[in-house]
């Protein structure tokens, strides 16, 4: 297949998916079955870019012009790249779990639910190989709007008011800081552009201004870096517990890997290929960043340490990990920005199964509470094996693809010389060790709570009694995931160095 | 040779046909000819915009008078371009209008109605299309005098003093506007604008020197009268009281037409006696011009959007949207740069546009609903899917999503305070977008987040999704709304070319 086509098809299988799905739903099971294969001919579609991105191809191609001379495109690279292979590959896990979930759990307007994420999973393609700021910021907005129905998917008062924190969030950085900043990126460049640029496109093509006043770059980084609502950077990171309201492969799939990781991708994407890392490093404008990422990263871990609600907790450690990302790119150095890219994929398999044991739970044990879960790993193993290793690779500990993430980022803090901030990552980590852990630890080293075994669950105690395979087997595969991913590392590696050099 | 005449036939049609629906007074038989009517206008405007834009500026002398003497009608991109919203709009809204009519309208009023309608439209179409100041004024009242017969025809009684108000208030503008005029013939000996222009630029320049001497105080109160005077038939902040209470209760097609027409005519006259009539040097740096109009239009922006969030009439609420969005265009011209006056002109389009349809999906909502307050539209996302999802895309157009015309303005008007340095404007009118979030969001939140309240004891009544006669109008306006948000050659272009040839640059 042509690159180009693969392009264009990874955004038009979801959103034709999306089409039959709300055509088919009266019939479930050709519904789930459109989604499956669509998951899985968008993974195959997108694995077949990476042979042309690792020989150094850049399939583009344009949809059309939106304004003269700005067009609204793609074009394939390195780190878009990766980020289309973990979203799309975790789809198809996703999809198989939420058809499980949404069916144990008897939800109501399966149909729009199923609808709104193909969608989604369609904006987050468009965003993973947008080649302007223009392609990206639409379909960072189309993902705000296609996530709203998920979020508040209950309709119930809770679920509206978490659905206005989340919009609300969302909605006001990006306009008011994203847009803002995109409007001020095409005005200061001479000739006007947009473009995704190899070594930077202020670097490059940035006017007069950028040259004399560098302190354009501190603020048009704060723009940017504060307009990604969705990168859950402090102070704008409150609509990710809110959102927490939604079913919970919509936490699992978009408030692990989709919507979040759009976040820092956008952030990644501009601060290399807008700003120019080495702009950043010349200029010093990057050193608030890092430390507002650190800051996000410890007050999140504390926070995290906080909540008893599984899921909030959960939230909160996202938060903290996405300032692992954002941090990474801030340093601006190559092992910052490798960490950083690779953290999107090491974390996002972590954290995934964290959030697929915690919806196995809720459906089978009916369990929201960290306190609640003593003795569950007898009753639920396989769910709370996948935890545990979910969460060794979200805390960094080999042999789990979390590990190397961290190293590098730890590399990068090392080499710009920022050692509280290396600090910040030990002490971070240790904090992760103790948010999570307990959960495993009460899972499989705790008696099950009186009122569980004598209560009316008493058969709760009787012997294993798992979630539904489909909400079982996901969570294993994504923990397996973890594994191998500590040793093909490698691969990513390799996939990532030619954004640096 | 009718295509020598397009220019006259555009006025003419309507004109004519407007009594002839009189004569007709069968019910079916006027509401076809009013569509017809429609559809003949639009294709004439289509195709004199092409005109014009191949070959530049279409002159036109009435009964081939030379200009001085005779009146002239001339067409460049600018009018083209509103006459092809207007008549546009109208084509789109007469075959909404059957069903909406015979619900609101009283049986034997309605051909009286689409007389008074078809009056309307020539009254727009003529202020657009004419050179002559003073025709411009009897256009102006042709058109706010039967606006005001069909504002009075809506069903509530408050229509009526809604009616008077604006009467009022709209002959205020127009004696205003009608001094202006008598002042600057005193001063010139001329009403065309080409001449008008030419005259008033050499006393003006002439008269620079010791600035106010006589002379030209007499031009600063013509223009003083005239920028007040369209200021209050265009609803600019402070002067729009007359304009929520007129689209809360006129009829609901009344209301889509006149939110999506009569305000644009209005600011095209504005921006002709601004531009054209006074030029930029005397509006802009001997008067300051801008320097009123940015802060009233930022004020007016963020006033009516917080007016508009408390409101619980829905139509009202999008009443006072609209006079947020004048802001926006209004603030776009202040800016006096080719981006800006691009901004404002796009915007005028996609206005027309994304509120024409919002005013028709009220219609659709009146119609089967019986009301448009937010507490009885409880649910309705499930009971009228269709027309409900209208009010989103519509609504997303107002917040200024991208993929909707929305964004496109917005994108403009922002760039363009950016050129001019002027970053508070820019940031305050992104902020206010968030403004129109909250009143929009209100209304999609009652619509799909809470249960209809059953009548006690009663059941709950059935709701039919509205006719296809008016959903497909509703849907046809808003599918160009978002065709145009991503298709941005034409509108863009054509909108371009307009604001070069109004600040005197380009081609």
């Amino acid at each position: 297949m042509i690159s180009e086509d693969a392009v264009l098809l990874s955004l038009g299988l979801p959103l034709g998916a999306a089409v039959l799905i709300s055509m088919l739903g009266r019939w479930p099971n050709f519904r789930e079955t459109v989604t499956l294969l669509a998951a899985a001919c968008l993974f195959v579609t997108v694995c077949t870019l990476v042979p042309a991105v690792m020989a150094d191809g850049r399939p583009e191609v344009n949809l059309l012009d939106m304004f003269p001379g700005l067009p609204v495109g793609f074009k394939v690279e390195p780190l878009g790249m990766l980020f289309a292979l973990v979203a799309s590959g975790l789809w198809i896990v996703t999809s198989i779990y939420s058809i499980g979930y949404m069916r144990e759990h008897h939800e109501q307007n399966q149909t729009r639910f199923f609808v709104c994420f193909a969608i989604a999973i369609a904006a987050v393609m468009g965003v993973a190989f947008s080649r302007n700021v223009l392609t990206l910021f639409i379909f960072y907005e189309a993902l705000t709007f296609s996530t709203y129905p998920l979020v508040t998917h209950h309709s119930t008062d809770k679920a509206k008011r978490a659905g206005r924190i989340y919009l609300g969030v969302l909605l006001s950085t990006s306009v008011l800081f994203l847009l803002l900043a995109t409007i001020w990126t095409w005005h200061l460049t001479e000739p006007h552009s947009l473009e995704f640029t190899k070594g930077g496109l202020l670097s490059n093509m940035g006017s007069d201004t950028i040259r004399q006043q560098p302190w354009v770059v501190g603020i048009l980084l704060a723009l940017f870096a504060f307009g990604t609502g969705k990168a859950a950077l402090m102070p704008f990171h409150c609509w990710l517990p809110a959102a927490m309201v939604a079913p919970t492969p919509v936490s699992a799939l978009l408030h692990a890997v989709a919507v979040v990781k759009v976040g820092v991708f956008t952030i990644m994407k501009v601060v290399i290929y807008v700003f120019g890392i080495d702009l950043l490093t010349d200029t010093g404008m990057s050193l608030w960043l890092m430390y507002v990422a650190g800051a996000t990263i410890m007050i999140a871990s504390l926070v995290a340490l906080t909540k008893d609600n599984l899921k909030e907790r959960l939230a909160y450690s996202t938060i903290s990990q996405l300032a692992y990302i954002v941090l990474g790119v801030a340093l601006a150095n190559a092992s910052g920005v490798i960490g950083g890219g690779m953290h999107i994929l090491m974390h996002a398999f972590g954290k995934i199964t964290l959030f697929f044991c915690a919806g196995a739970i809720m459906i089978s044990a009916h369990k929201t509470r960290v306190s609640e879960l003593n003795g569950l790993g007898r009753t639920m193993p396989f769910t709370m094996a996948a935890f545990a290793v979910g969460a060794l690779s979200v805390i960094g500990l080999p042999p789990l693809g979390g590990s190397w993430s961290k190293w590098y980022l730890a590399l990068g803090t090392a080499e710009a010389g920022q050692l509280p901030l290396l600090a910040t990552l030990m002490v971070s980590s240790l904090l992760s060790i103790a948010y999570l852990m307990p959960i495993s630890i009460r899972a499989f080293f705790l008696e099950p709570s009186a009122s569980d075994v004598h209560g009316d669950n008493y058969h709760v105690h009787t012997g294993i009694r798992e979630a539904p395979i489909s909400c079982v087997v996901p969570p294993c595969i994504t923990a397996l995931g973890c594994v191998v991913l500590f040793f093909f590392a490698e691969r990513a590696y390799q996939l990532l160095i030619p954004i640096v050099s | 040779m009718i295509a020598d005449h397009l220019l006259i036939l555009q006025v003419i049609v309507p004109l004519l046909a407007a009594p002839l629906c009189v004569v007709l007074r069968h019910r079916m038989l006027v509401r076809l000819f009013a569509v017809l009517v429609g559809w003949v206008v639009f294709a004439i405007a289509i195709m004199l915009l092409t005109r014009v834009l191949n070959a530049g500026t279409v002159d036109y002398n009435l009964g081939n008078w030379a200009v001085p003497w005779g009146i002239e009608c001339r067409l460049d991109s600018l009018n083209a371009f509103v006459l092809l919203i207007v008549s546009g709009i109208a084509a789109v809204v007469l075959p909404f209008a059957p069903h909406t009519v015979k619900d609101e309208v009283s049986g034997d009023k309605q051909y009286l109605f689409f007389a008074a309608f078809l009056l309307c439209l020539t009254g727009l179409l003529g202020i657009t299309i004419t050179w002559d100041i003073f025709n411009m004024f009897v256009f102006l009242e042709i058109s706010s005098l039967s606006a005001c017969a069909l504002i009075s025809m809506g069903r509530s009684r408050r229509a009526l003093t809604a009616a008077y108000q604006y009467l009022v208030m709209g002959t205020i503008g127009s004696t205003f506007i009608l001094i202006g005029i008598g002042l600057m013939y005193m001063m010139t000996g001329t009403l065309n604008i080409s001449d008008l222009n030419d005259r008033l630029q050499r006393l003006i320049i002439v008269n620079q020197v010791p600035m106010f001497v006589n002379q030209t105080r007499t031009v600063i109160a013509a223009f003083a009268f005239l920028t007040v005077g369209i200021s209050i038939k265009l609803a600019l902040f402070p002067l729009h009281a007359w304009l929520p209470n007129a689209y809360t209760f006129a009829p609901s097609m009344v209301t889509a037409f006149l939110a999506s027409t009569a305000t644009k005519v209005s600011f095209y006259v504005l921006l002709r006696v601004i531009f054209t009539v006074f030029g930029v040097t005397f509006a802009f740096q001997s008067m300051q011009l801008n320097t009123w109009l940015m802060p009233l239009a930022l004020v007016g922006i963020y006033i009516a959007s917080t007016v508009a969030i408390y409101q619980n009439n829905v139509k009202r609420l999008l009443a006072y949207s609209s006079v947020a969005q004048i802001g926006y265009m209004v603030l776009g011209l202040s800016f006096v740069s080719v981006t800006g006056l691009t901004s404002s002109i796009v915007h005028l389009f996609n206005h027309a546009l994304m509120k024409g349809g919002l005013f028709l999906a009220m219609g659709c909502i009146m119609l089967r609903l019986g009301s448009v307050q937010l507490q009885d539209m409880k649910g309705l996302g499930r009971r009228m899917p269709l027309t409900m999802a209208a009010f989103v895309v519509g609504g997303l157009n107002l917040i200024g999503v991208p993929m909707t015309a929305g964004f496109i303005s917005k994108w403009y008007l922002i760039l363009a305070a950016l050129e001019q340095g002027l970053w508070l404007v820019a940031v305050l009118s992104l902020f206010s977008s968030l403004l129109a979030v909250v009143y929009v969001w209100r209304v999609v939140e009652v619509a799909y987040f809470q249960e209809p309240e059953r009548p006690a004891g009663g059941e709950l009544r059935r709701l039919n999704e509205a006719p296809v006669s008016m959903l497909l109008p509703t849907w046809m306006i808003l599918g160009a709304s978002l065709v145009f948000g991503v298709y941005t050659e034409f509108p863009v272009g054509v909108a371009r070319r307009a604001a070069e040839m109004l600040m005197g640059v380009g081609s």
